[in-house]
């Protein structure tokens, strides 16, 4: 019969609360480039140059298509033979896990975009806007609301898809994880406690999103 | 355009247009004096909207003319078509109301009507606003001017709409079936504003189902079906007096209707 022992955990508080903090700094990070990322692929899709369509339709499928684990290790060991640059565990970390989410934000936010009904873009033509003052004053104002939950939804896998970057040895919650389970012998206790600790973190954002989903849907 | 009537605001010169293999217009031309006011009537599918959104190039046409004042474009093989930023500033001296309303929801009344003088005509916050507000009076929606467009009537939305448009200090206005959407008993309110309009010497096209008004409104009615002007006159002698037998059949119609009604 195994003994749980949660006390003995106490030694490695500072190892969870620093690897917690790697993991929300990397996921604010990935977040954000991400959604610049996705923002700038949707709105290469919607171009009327082709030749930018296909380059964003052929990064989204790429990135949405393969494993992240996989992207990660390629981003980490390929691409530095293949382009002839240096890159660290947390480069290629915040460059995987970027793109990959982009290419999700990328779907969200061009949908959002088409889901906004065509007059609202001919009174804007029609009042005399060109196309970028449309986008910012007219479309993505009304098309944000609508992306903002299945943006936040996205975020919160992506703040879980930050727990794969301890392959690569980067420091983050899981990793820290791990190498406390090594000192102490108590891999149980500890990935209980990982598992507590994302859980906490992550479950107060989902009930934000929740609250937020009903205040917009009011305001229609 | 030698023979154009002196004044002629806008001047529509063998206009066409296809969708695919559909051809929407074929060899429209159409003129409409300074302060002038002119119906386009006709069966769904006539084209009469389409050539409504080539005034302001909304649609872009294949081929012929558009001027409206002093910008003229010209379209055909060989041509090349107008950039966003020249599309832009040449819509901008148009004011068009659509069917459909197409009010900005996540704005209310009033900056609805400040959108167009703030955005594209980078006027001060205190200018805009005094302008809106005064242009929501001259629709009779002073009180309204914080109601979101959620908020409003059918009614009250076109007329936000028209104010909107007005907001520009537009050169002409353009009206696609403005009434279409709307209960009967609020079409009033709508043709009651561009009745004023129209009063005030505004240069205006109106695509509409409303033949009363358009007898009543309007200088000039021209009749399309199947992409072409059948027939063009004076409001009142076209209505009443229709020459061509398609305009009669069309027409007819309505005339029965009308019978029907005071009978």
């Amino acid at each position: 019969m195994y003994t749980w022992d949660f006390g003995s955990l106490w030694t490695y508080r500072w190892l969870f609360v620093q690897g917690l903090g790697v993991t929300v700094a990397f996921t604010v990070a990935i977040v954000v480039i991400g959604l610049l990322v996705g923002l700038a692929a949707a709105l290469a899709k919607l171009s009327g140059f082709a030749p930018l369509r296909w380059l964003s339709d052929a990064y989204i499928e790429v990135f949405r298509c393969t494993p992240l684990l996989v992207q990660l290790v390629w981003f980490y060991y390929a691409l530095p033979i293949l382009a002839g640059i240096e890159i660290s565990a947390v480069g290629a970390s915040v460059l995987a896990l970027s793109l990959y989410g982009g290419s999700f934000y990328a779907e969200i936010i061009r949908g959002g975009i088409v889901s906004i009904d065509r007059g609202q873009g001919e009174a804007a033509a029609a009042l005399g806007m060109t196309p970028a003052q449309s986008l910012r004053r007219i479309i993505l104002p009304q098309a944000l609301k609508r992306m903002v939950p299945p943006l936040m939804n996205q975020s919160i896998i992506q703040f879980k898809n930050t727990s794969l970057v301890s392959v690569l040895a980067v420091p983050d919650l899981l990793y820290q994880g791990q190498v406390a389970a090594h000192d102490s012998y108590r891999p149980l206790e500890i990935y209980t406690l990982v598992a507590v600790l994302y859980f906490a973190a992550l479950y107060p954002l989902t009930w934000i999103v929740r609250r937020g989903e009903k205040r917009l849907a009011t305001s229609d | 355009m030698t023979d154009a009537p002196a004044g002629a605001k806008i001047e529509i010169a063998h206009l066409a247009k296809s969708f695919g293999t559909h051809a929407v217009l074929k060899d429209v031309s159409l003129t409409v004096p300074a302060g002038g006011v002119v119906a386009l009537i006709g069966p769904s599918g006539s084209g009469k909207s389409t050539l409504l959104r080539c005034i302001n190039l909304l649609v872009v046409p294949d081929a012929g003319e558009v001027r409206v004042g002093n910008d003229a474009f010209r379209f055909g093989p060989g041509t090349r078509l107008p950039g966003t930023t020249a599309l832009a500033r040449f819509r901008a001296t148009t004011g068009m109301v659509f069917q459909h309303f197409n009010l900005f929801p996540h704005l209310t009344a009033l900056q609805n009507v400040m959108e167009g003088p703030r955005t594209v005509q980078r006027l001060p916050k205190p200018e805009a606003e005094a302008r809106a507000r005064a242009l929501l009076a001259k629709v009779g929606l002073a009180d309204k001017a914080e109601q979101y467009p959620s908020r409003l009537s059918g009614g009250q939305k076109q007329r936000v709409a028209i104010a909107r448009a007005l907001a520009m200090e537009p050169a002409v206005m353009l009206f696609d079936e403005a009434t279409s959407a709307l209960d009967p008993e609020l079409v009033g309110e709508v043709l009651g504003v561009m009745r004023a309009l129209a009063a005030d010497g505004m240069t205006m096209v109106i695509v509409t189902h409303e033949i009363a008004f358009a007898r009543e409104v309007a200088d000039r009615v021209a009749f399309l079906r199947d992409g072409v002007v059948v027939e063009e006159g004076p409001a009142r002698t076209l209505i009443d007096a229709p020459r061509h037998p398609d305009t009669q059949a069309f027409l007819a119609h309505f005339h029965r209707r009308g019978e029907a009604l005071t009978s």
